[in-house]
């Protein structure tokens, strides 16, 4: 919302200076966004007298003006300007000065061997207005030598603020003035109520043809004026609306783009002599179309409201006039409207068809309805004044409706809500000033509310008003109250296993991304996610259409991209949500990893103590244990199952499972096929463990968090090695189980510390070797009791996988 | 006797020239061995006139003595010597560039750090952390909100929504994290306060927009906080995530459906080329929005606004990370650069805390 500093003062009579007035306008809940200057842009040009006026000796067109800028010193000037002339008082740029509307800095120049001093400007040359079929012709008696734009008034301040949703009563200047009021920074100016004395009815009917649909339009007002002439609007009213960024047409448009921005009221001006028939205000029709006033057609639905007559649509009601009926400087008879639409229609029909106009910005927030007749005079009056011609009487179809909320209000309100020590005196001050009304004694009050006002509702908004009035700064810091207790821990399980995951994969050398939580639905097919239900309706773009139902597939690309970057050795990691349905319960966190390269967790690359290998299925195996080592999932109980989703590659991944069917946890290769689709290249790993399915901690709950006493053998553990000849598909988990299973008392740890294939061992065999470590209780072992475990350990570990021990 | 001084100079210099131990344990053998020339002379005591044993016994016993730390000394000497040569051997090149090890590689995103952050200011004014949905409801993001249907306030958030359900209702993302607001008051008893910190949603992509972004909610449900209090936690809490002693703010009236009266919220800063200095100079920054939660809400929870009032607010986490850290560009918090993550990361052992400081 723009006006300038001078129609603000048309209603509100101040001294305050435009700094204050900016200050007060952003802490009452204005804001001000801009504050546009033009006196600057307008500073250089001062006003100067053509005292002579030759033609030039090698152009016909140009001629050589002697001018005075005051100074004493008459200045040589080609122009070619058709009204260039003796006696001329214009506007005159020197060399140095920048001329906005060429976007040039002048400099002294030379136009067919005639040396020129400067030029004398056109409004359009100084951004003034389109007009550039001469220089700029001052009155006589314009002081010369003076600054142009002090002079002619163009130096007045352009306030540019964002209007909140709320605040469609100060979408007029009027408004934003009894806001500025009521803080007591001036007077309210209320403008002349004008009152037209129509001669004549009005002798177009307006009918409100809803049949049996909702009506879209509660009031609609009406009249003729006859006789007009559709002259330029005068120049203050032009010098305004160019202020604001809008461009003056003829007098009865720019009237009603006037009453827009000054009283918050859209109206729209038909030419009668182009209206035919009655003006029908109806629901749209499917296959109907109208050329609207900003020169593009746009197909209407009954949704929609449209004003029609004999010829056609006439309008988009309360969005945007259509050319069949433009007002253009041949109308003689107009059609003034000022009417009520439903706002929520005029924002759906304004979004469907992507039309925006003041008119719709209005609307759609809510005009003043007691205002549309007050409205449709006031604009009338300065159609009459402007264009001359006679008013008929006004018709109106439909009713204005009643505003009548009251609130009731009682003082304590705005203590309790906003801890602001107002008295009753001030409170009712602040009120009346913004409109209200306000009746009663006492700490119980009933206020009426504007009819400006649709967002006031209940007591609430009204300590909003009183507040913000007199001002949020006014409200005293207090310090929230601590609670009785110490600090109790506030994290859930859930927050605390994140954190925990979060920061032991960052200690294994993993660098934390945050990715999209939408990724390309074919990426999302192969990661077993696409549900339909989860396919956004207006994605941003086909690369971020499904929720994702994996992180891996987000970080293979990030990890990708820092290869194309020239970081091949990646190692990221992101916890976060994935989805695998539309309900709350479908949302799971996972904790996820991928490495690249060479990015194992040692260190990347190569290296004079011995270059990094390639990342393989160990090290996200690894990170997948650690995490969960990291969240307190109980480890030791792990199974490891060589089976994985479809996107690891078959042979080289695996789960991680508590019991056959809880996954905790799956890792692997990536699927060469997978990589390909994501246009992924390997070595790549990756690791997903999934929080949710973690149990949660045993202790949780416990009153005691003792961790119990500690039993510590003073005995030496004795270490045997054993190393068996197995098939070459038998997994070593089974035979490290077997050996631990041997003598569960005995047998503290089975390690596996190497495994073999080629000489020395048979075709489709592989030997593994253990080093088992024997944990003696009661007594040392004696040599026979080592060979009586030893020969234990092997017939379990020979009997479970079909080897043997290697001799 | 000059017999025994010639001997001792004798055996002196011969401990001396030894070059090894093996050369040094020849001459201990000669000198002091069973058969050694100091004990034979040692064997000749008993042999001799009582008078001659009183000069002759302490003058041997004296040379024994001196041989026996001659030669212990020598051989020290000796073992120092092979000692140092062994170690000049075994020199290695320290300077040689080592690996530095995987906590010292690894990064936290600075969106996880700064929700850290907020959990421990918070957490020390007695606020818990509440989580929902990234997938919502109308009826949760909008209309519990107090967002009426059709208003231009809805259509500002630039919804995502998902595939039209047979009963005509869609499912969204969730457009802030207010929506927790309506859970926690439907769930929970007053008093209540969380913050909500998440991921949420709106379908806008330029310089200083993504269409995911991070939020986080503040709700204080009581009977008794008004905006003095609001003021107050704003205040404590932007005095130490900026970590200033001292900060300028202004809290300006401002529009949102869910909360009446409502405000917006600048911080005092300075614009210096490109950094932004928080808590100094002229210039304002608008970092957040609050009010009282709108009565309306209150009732869409079950509670009565006459018993029962509080105050939210709701800031971006993404930008008063880049507020404190000076990251100039949003787009790259959701890009997994390295370079950037290595750079405005924090290493895994940097966990705020207010006694230890928040970054650390």
């Amino acid at each position: 919302m723009k006006f300038t500093l001078s129609w603000l003062k048309d209603h509100l009579e101040t001294d305050a200076t435009l700094d204050e007035i900016v200050e007060t306008l952003t802490m009452i809940g204005l804001e001000v966004e801009e504050i546009i200057d033009p006196s600057k842009k307008l500073a250089p040009f001062h006003i100067a007298k053509v005292l002579d006026a030759k033609p030039h000796p090698n152009a016909d067109r140009l001629q050589v003006l002697t001018v005075d800028a005051g100074s004493g010193d008459p200045l040589k000037i080609v122009c070619g300007a058709p009204n260039a002339r003796a006696g001329l008082v214009g506007v005159l740029a020197r060399p140095g000065d920048y001329v906005p509307g060429i976007d040039v800095t002048l400099s002294v120049g030379k136009i067919r061997d005639v040396e020129s001093f400067g030029m004398m400007c056109s409004e359009r040359e100084l951004e003034l207005s389109d007009e550039h079929s001469g220089i700029i012709d001052l009155p006589e008696y314009a002081p010369v030598g003076a600054n142009y734009a002090e002079w002619a008034g163009l130096d007045d301040p352009v306030i540019d603020i964002a209007i909140t949703p709320n605040r469609s009563d100060c979408l007029g200047v009027h408004g934003v003035a009894r806001d500025l009021a009521a803080t007591g920074m001036g007077k309210l100016i209320e403008p002349r109520r004008e009152q037209i004395h129509g001669v004549g009815d009005c002798p177009v009917s307006v009918q409100l043809a809803f049949g049996d649909t909702p009506s879209l339009c509660p009031a609609f007002g009406l009249r003729l004026v006859t006789g007009v002439k559709n002259v330029a609007s005068p120049k203050w009213m032009q010098q305004r609306l160019i202020a604001i960024g809008l461009r003056p047409i003829n007098a009865l448009v720019d009237i009603t783009n006037y009453m827009t921005y000054d009283r918050g009221r859209p109206l729209h001006v038909f030419d009668a002599a182009k209206v035919t028939g009655d003006l029908v205000v109806r629901r749209g029709r499917a296959g109907e179309k109208i050329l609207a006033l900003d020169g593009k057609e746009y197909a209407v639905d009954q949704t929609m409201c449209v004003i029609s007559d004999d010829n056609g649509l006439e309008s988009i009601a309360g969005v945007m006039g259509g050319e069949l009926s433009d007002c253009s400087e041949e109308t003689t008879d107009v059609l003034i409207e000022s009417a009520l639409w439903e706002p929520i229609n005029i924002a759906q029909t304004g979004r469907k068809l992507g039309l925006n106009s003041d008119a719709r910005f209005r609307f759609e927030r809510g005009v003043d309805p007691a205002f549309m007749i007050q409205g449709l005079e006031e604009a009338t009056r300065l159609v009459v004044d402007m264009c001359g011609g006679t008013a008929s009487k006004m018709t109106i179809a439909g009713e204005v409706p009643d505003h009548n909320h009251i609130v009731e209000f009682p003082l304590s309100e705005v203590k309790r809500l906003s801890g602001l020590e107002v008295s009753a005196a001030e409170i009712k001050v602040v009120l009346t000033r913004l409109g209200f009304w306000v009746s009663g004694t006492g700490s119980q009050w009933k206020v009426a509310v504007p009819s400006w006002h649709p967002d006031v509702e209940g007591k609430a908004d009204l300590v909003e008003e009183v507040m913000r009035i007199v001002g949020v700064d006014k409200v005293p810091t207090t310090a929230l109250p601590r609670l009785d207790t110490v600090g109790r821990q506030v994290l859930t399980v859930g927050q605390v296993q994140r954190n925990k995951a979060r920061r032991m994969l960052a200690a294994r050398g993993m660098n934390e991304a945050v990715t999209w939580s939408f990724i390309p639905q074919e990426q999302a097919k192969t990661f077993g996610g696409g549900q339909p239900e989860i396919e956004l309706a207006n994605p941003i773009s086909t690369d971020m259409s499904d929720m994702r139902p994996s992180l891996i597939p987000g970080l293979l690309t990030a990890a990708q991209r820092n290869a194309d970057r020239g970081n091949g050795d990646v190692a990221l990691f992101e916890v976060g949500q994935v989805f695998h349905g539309d309900r709350p319960e479908d949302q799971k966190t996972v904790a996820t990893g991928v490495r690249r390269g060479t990015a194992v967790m040692t260190g990347a690359g190569r290296h004079w103590s011995g270059s990094a290998p390639s990342v393989s299925v160990y090290d996200a195996k690894a990170d997948a244990i650690a995490a969960l080592e990291a969240i307190g999932a109980p480890t030791g109980n792990l199974q490891v199952f060589a089976e994985a989703p479809d996107w690891y590659h078959p042979g080289r991944s695996g789960t991680l499972r508590l019991g056959p069917n809880n996954v905790l946890a799956s890792f692997g290769e990536m699927h060469p096929k997978v990589l390909k689709q994501l246009d992924v290249e390997g070595p790549i790993v990756a690791f997903e463990v999934h929080l949710d399915a973690v149990p949660e901690p045993k202790h949780k709950g416990k009153t005691s968090h003792s961790k119990g006493a500690l039993a510590i053998s003073g005995l030496t553990p004795v270490r045997r090695d054993f190393t068996f000849v197995v098939d070459d598909d038998v997994d070593a988990d089974k035979l490290v189980r077997a050996a631990r299973s041997a003598d569960k008392a005995l047998v503290k740890d089975v390690n596996v510390f190497d495994v073999y294939r080629g000489t020395g061992v048979a075709e489709g065999k592989k030997s593994i070797a253990i080093d088992v470590t024997l944990q003696p209780v009661q007594k040392t072992l004696t040599e026979e009791d080592i060979e009586a475990v030893a020969a234990q350990i092997i017939a379990g570990v020979e009997k479970a996988t079909g080897g043997t021990l290697r001799g | 006797m000059s017999d025994l001084k010639s001997l001792e100079s004798e055996l002196t210099a011969a401990i001396e020239a030894a070059g090894d131990e093996a050369a040094l344990e020849a001459v201990r053998i000669r000198a002091l061995g069973k058969k050694g020339v100091v004990s034979e002379q040692m064997k000749t005591l008993g042999k001799v006139s009582p008078e001659e044993r009183q000069t002759m016994g302490p003058a041997l016993n004296g040379l024994k003595a001196r041989i026996g730390d001659a030669i212990a000394a020598r051989k020290e000497a000796l073992e120092d010597a092979t000692l140092e040569t062994r170690l000049a051997g075994e020199r290695v090149d320290v300077t040689l560039p080592v690996r530095p090890g995987p906590a010292t590689e690894g990064r936290i995103h600075p969106v996880s750090h700064v929700v850290d952050e907020l959990t421990a200011i918070f957490a020390d004014m007695g606020f818990s952390i509440a989580e929902g949905p990234d997938i919502e409801t109308n009826e949760h993001n909008f209309t519990a909100l107090n967002f009426p249907e059709g208003h231009p306030a809805r259509e500002m958030h630039d919804t995502f929504f998902f595939p039209e359900k047979e009963d005509g209702d869609r499912l969204l993302l969730r457009t802030h994290t207010s929506t927790v607001q309506i859970h926690t008051m439907r769930n929970g008893e007053p008093p209540l306060r969380v913050i909500i910190p998440g991921r949420t949603y709106r379908c806008d992509s330029d310089q200083t927009h993504t269409p995911m972004f991070h939020q986080v909610e503040g709700l204080v449900i009581d009977k008794g906080s008004h905006i003095g209090h609001l003021k107050w936690v704003l205040q404590e809490f932007c005095k130490s995530f900026f970590e200033v002693d001292d900060i300028k703010m202004r809290f300006r009236p401002s529009f949102f459906p869910f909360t009446e009266p409502s405000m917006e919220v600048d911080i005092g800063c300075e614009f210096a080329g490109d950094e932004i200095r928080i808590g100094e100079g002229d210039d304002w920054l608008e970092i957040l929005g609050c009010g009282m939660v709108h009565p309306n809400v209150l009732r869409n929870c079950g509670l009565d606004p006459d018993v029962y009032q509080g105050f939210a607010w709701g800031m971006g986490i993404d930008r008063i990370a880049m507020l404190k850290y000076g990251m100039p560009d949003l787009r790259a918090f959701f890009d997994a650069d390295l370079k950037w993550i290595k750079h405005y990361g924090f290493r895994p052992l940097d966990l705020p805390t207010l006694f230890g400081g928040l970054s650390a």
